[in-house]
């Protein structure tokens, strides 16, 4: 046995559950020693905005009880997650990194929490964010920002920085995400996580705080893309609260993921796409992308090269429909109902008008990033600039929605680089939105075209950090995401000798004497 | 936004101003469907629930509840748009109305923008005086309703002076369909009228197709009237002011005649017509500025994003125009024939709310002329003294049809009848029990009718002589006697039968 078994907090979610469903660890022992890690490296990380250690031991209990009891319970029961804090959780404050929902204690769940609760896993807490999931650097919410655990000085991505820096540091084996235009897959990368974009439509977006309606869906964010496999069976699926959600059931994706990691990918086509690979992509990115592929072609898999020529418009398309939908969808936080109210003081003589309390409220309650993206989607929307600036985008969607169908007539996946870089360091890019953007150009076009999208961890680069390889697949067949995202997974582990993230320098804890990082 | 209070307003005699301009309306109707749930939610649709009770995450705008369609309410909208000869979209979408106001909980009102369900319509109103006037309908389409705000501790009880506002949510979700004409021309100084008629119609069209209760008190139905008037019907649309929230037939008529004297005194004295929205006083039956409106309003409308498109198929929309109720105009032609009224007889009969009264009075087994002659005669006379409705009065169709049995067998005369018909009224039971209690069956039995007509014949032996000369006439007399010994209650037929058949005179 390695020396890895004896920490609880080292196994991957399947590990986890095999050794639950043997009996020979209680969920109260697993779900401990994550709130033992939580207690000991999240000071430090600060992926958690809340904890709920004593719901979570109450579901592990209650599993352990049940099991003792001999009832059939789900795979994963007993497992612990962690949720991103833009999904909402009864009882248990959301905040979605925003001032403007501080307090808030939802009176429901999510469809996708009820199908955690209902599987009976412990939830351990809600994870930092970017301030309604816009940024890719998680310094963007109003709690502090998250700090990669492969160097405290650097950002975890985002919006999702919580959920990967959670996974990467073993304060949870899994956990949820959202992907608007990249916040699980961009954070997978940085972190050396396994992230997962499921296709628009089959996770409902029931109980997620909407960004951007028609880009907005929530995935897996975990260390193995088994793990992601066995939770995105557990949370995918119709639910009639969704008007957006797929009516036909899942394709099976534990067992694409089994079958990847035989390693054979005979016959299958794996296109690259041009247009994301070139310029703006980092030398130590585009070397671990052409390794990785040099890697599924000995599998067996046939590199062809695709063009998706409208993709360079995919970051403009989606900067006019992100915002324009957003600051619709965040017109309902104005201190009428709930969260944040901001009432003004009336030193200046005049009555604390509904008006000027909304106007008083989204002023002090919304950071300078929303606000930001409230204003741009206001003016894109406006009478007369509807047509130039949201209708336009629209068409592009259509033409990328093209691009895509035609390169998937040549492919059966498509590949690039998951971020262009690496984890940049805190407060690097804070004052350049643009320079913030591009860190989605290759996670957008999957969001715009409502397709599939992976990012598996494909190994560092020359600065020793991690980097991530993008799969992406047709809509409603994220089982190629998981046979070729595993078999990749299983080619480099094998080069490597171990999972990526064994390479993260330990992190300092209480119990721990501070080790070397190697930075 | 400018807020004028209750000012003088000049005014021309309505008369006076439609003899110089021309007026031209448009009303945009919206009705509450009877679904029993919201239309984008499952909290149920109740009335007069305790406030923020009829309510669920996505009524209330809660962060991450979403919207699903009611397909109850689009085949109700559906139903509506055939109703009002509407084209019935092969695909629609819902929209965001973008604005931010306490009541919408979202800070959007989801609503339908340029893909309405149904378009390309109309409505043929009947006036009073019979005269049909075509009504072009634009479009139909689905929206939801607002919360209701209620202002506290102000003297009006709206938002101005108010301290502090309280906000329901039990209305906010409730599916409305909104009805938009086309700009009504040619109405002159009926214009009132054809808008009152046109508001009744699509009530009793709503009514009939079971889409609401269109309770008018209970704001199922409310209406705001746009009017703008122009020097002649050549000239091109003047100016329009849309006075909101008009909900009775009678404010409708009574606010279009208004604003038509209020315009005309603007316009006559040069002045201009302010496009606003303008608020209606029941009390005073007057309007006052409310909100100036151009065409700036900007509500940032694009396509609702957490919906599909609404695409129903033709084999539906066939399925639901085949299962459509007879429309009211088509249903009381055909009672008119079915009856044998005449016209005049007729439009008393709808104005006086009675069809669906006497059709039932018929379908219990009362002669349309007689079911006719209690509902429009002595009830129709009840409610004239009551200021009420026909349809409140605590009589069924079924007895006044048994009432009318008793008549039509005999055992009650007319006058009888009228005080079995007050004893119904005044809740003392069914006639029969009426008739039992009081007493007041008339007498079959011919013994005693015989002995009262010896005592008339004697007490009046003059007349009997007449009688028996030929002056058949005369025989009156001597029932009138027998009808008072009797207390009306003898059957005046069968009296005077048995006075002429004791004097051995042909009758």
């Amino acid at each position: 046995m390695s020396a890895e078994s004896t920490d609880l907090t080292r196994l991957s979610a399947a590990t986890l559950a095999d050794k639950l469903t043997a009996g020979e660890v209680s969920s109260d022992e697993v779900t401990r020693a994550h709130l033992d890690r939580i207690a000991a490296v999240d000071p430090a990380v600060h992926a958690f905005l809340h904890i709920c250690g004593r719901r979570a031991l109450a579901t592990a209990r209650d599993v352990d009880a049940r099991r003792a009891a001999g009832e059939e319970l789900h795979p994963l029961a007993g497992v612990p997650i962690a949720v991103k804090d833009i999904i909402v959780t009864k009882g248990v404050p959301t905040t979605a990194g925003s001032r403007i929902l501080e307090g808030w204690v939802p009176p429901y769940d999510a469809t996708l929490v009820s199908k955690i609760k209902a599987a009976r896993l412990p939830i351990l807490g809600k994870t930092n964010m970017d301030e309604f999931a816009m940024g890719s650097s998680t310094e963007h919410s109003a709690f502090g920002p998250t700090h990669n655990p492969w160097d405290l000085d650097r950002i975890p991505g985002g919006s999702g920085g919580g959920s990967a820096a959670a996974v990467a540091s073993y304060q949870a084996p899994l956990a949820i995400g959202t992907d608007t235009g990249g916040s699980i897959r961009q954070p997978g990368a940085v972190t050396g996580t396994v992230g997962v974009k499921p296709t628009y439509g089959s996770v409902s977006r029931y109980g997620l705080i909407a960004l951007a309606s028609s880009l907005d869906q929530a995935g897996p964010v975990t260390r193995t893309v088994l793990d992601s496999a066995l939770l995105h069976e557990l949370i995918g699926g119709h639910d009639p609260h969704d008007s957006t959600s797929i009516p036909e059931p899942l394709p099976p994706l534990v067992a694409a993921a089994r079958q990847g990691a035989l390693g054979d990918l005979t016959g299958v086509r794996v296109g690259v796409v041009t247009e994301l690979n070139g310029d703006g992509y980092s030398d130590g990115v585009r070397a671990r992308f052409s390794e990785s592929l040099t890697l599924l072609q000995q599998a067996g898999a046939e590199i062809v090269e695709v063009s998706c020529p409208h993709f360079t418009y995919a970051l403009g398309a989606y900067y006019l429909i992100l915002p324009a939908e957003a600051s619709s969808n965040l017109a309902k936080f104005d201190g009428m109902r709930f969260g944040l109210r901001v009432t003004p003081d009336g030193g200046d003589g005049l009555a604390a008008t509904a008006e000027r309390v909304m106007s008083a409220t989204r002023g002090a309650g919304f950071g300078p990033e929303v606000k930001r993206r409230i204003i741009l989607g206001t003016y894109a929307l406006s009478a007369g600039y509807y047509d130039a600036y949201y209708g336009s985008a629209q068409k592009v969607r259509t033409l990328i929605q093209r691009d895509f169908a035609a390169a998937f007539e040549k492919a059966d996946v498509l590949v690039s680089p998951t971020a262009p870089t690496t984890a940049f360091k805190l407060g690097e890019k804070l004052d350049d939105p643009l320079a913030m953007y591009l860190n989605d150009v290759a996670t957008i076009p999957a969001n715009l075209a409502g397709v599939p999208g992976m990012s598996v961890p494909n190994g560092l680069s020359d600065d020793g950090l991690p980097v991530g390889f993008q799969i992406l697949a047709p809509a409603k067949a994220d089982d190629r995401l998981y046979r070729v995202g595993a078999a990749l997974e299983a080619l480099l582990e094998t080069r490597w000798g171990g999972p990526l993230l064994e390479r993260a320098p330990e992190l300092a804890t209480a119990a721990n004497s501070p080790v070397e990082a190697t930075r | 936004m400018s807020i004028s209070t209750h000012g003088p307003i000049d005014l021309i005699d309505y008369d006076e101003a439609v003899a110089r301009f021309d007026p031209v309306f448009g009303i945009e109707v919206h009705v509450e469907l009877g679904t029993k749930t919201k239309m984008f939610d499952s909290a149920p649709q109740v009335f007069g629930a305790e406030p923020n009770t009829a309510v669920s995450p996505t009524s209330l705008g809660l962060p991450g509840a979403l919207p699903v369609v009611n397909g109850t309410a689009v085949e109700y909208a559906i139903r509506i748009g055939l109703a009002l000869n509407c084209t019935i979209a092969e695909t629609c979408r819902f929209a965001r109305k973008n604005y931010f106001y306490p009541d919408v909980p979202k800070n959007f009102q989801t609503s339908q923008f340029d893909e309405p369900i149904a378009f390309d319509g109309y409505l043929d109103v009947e006036l009073e005086d019979g005269t049909i006037f075509r009504v072009e309908i634009e479009r139909a389409h689905m929206e939801e309703d607002a919360g209701k705000n209620t202002h506290v501790g102000g003297a009006t009880g709206r938002i101005q002076g108010a301290e502090y506002s309280l906000v329901d949510y039990n209305r906010a979700g409730i599916p409305l369909v909104e009805i938009v004409t086309r700009p009504i021309e040619g109405g002159g100084a009926r214009t009132p009228e054809i808008a009152r008629a046109y508001v009744r119609s699509l009530r009793d069209i709503f009514r009939a197709l079971e889409v609401s209760e269109a309770r008018m008190e209970r704001g199922n139905v409310r209406a705001d009237v746009n009017l703008s008037l122009r020097a002649t019907p050549e000239s091109p649309l003047g100016t329009r002011s849309e006075t909101k929230n008009v909900n009775s037939f009678r404010s409708v008529e009574r606010a279009i005649r208004f604003e038509v004297s209020r315009q005309a005194a603007l316009l006559a004295a040069g002045g201009v017509v302010v496009q606003e929205t303008r608020h209606w006083h029941e009390d005073t039956g007057t309007t006052t500025a409310g909100r100036i409106k151009s065409d700036a309003d900007d509500y940032r409308y694009f396509p609702e994003p957490d919906l599909l498109p609404i695409a129903p198929s033709r084999e539906w929309v066939e399925e639901i125009r085949a299962g459509l109720p007879e429309m009211p105009v088509a249903r009381r032609n055909r009672l008119q024939g079915d009856w044998a009224f005449a016209d005049a007889e007729m439009r008393d009969v709808v104005n006086a709310g009675a069809l669906d009264l006497i059709e039932a009075t018929v379908a219990a087994g009362a002669s349309p002329a007689s079911a006719r002659k209690w509902w429009m005669g002595e009830l129709a006379r009840v409610v004239k003294t009551t200021d009420g409705e026909l349809e409140d009065l605590p009589i069924t169709p079924v007895q006044v049809a048994d009432l009318q049995g008793l008549v039509d067998s005999g055992a009650l005369n007319d006058k009888l009848a009228k005080q079995v018909l007050e004893g119904v009224l005044a809740g003392e039971g069914s006639p029969q029990e009426v008739v039992t209690a009081r007493g007041l069956g008339v007498v079959s039995d011919d013994g005693a009718l015989l002995a009262a007509i010896d005592e008339a014949l004697a007490a009046q032996p003059d007349v009997a002589e007449k009688i028996r000369g030929g002056k058949i006439a005369a025989v009156g007399s001597v029932v009138g006697g027998v009808m008072k010994a009797t207390r009306g209650q003898a059957d005046a037929g069968r009296v005077r039968a048995l006075i002429l058949e004791k004097l051995g005179v042909e009758g």
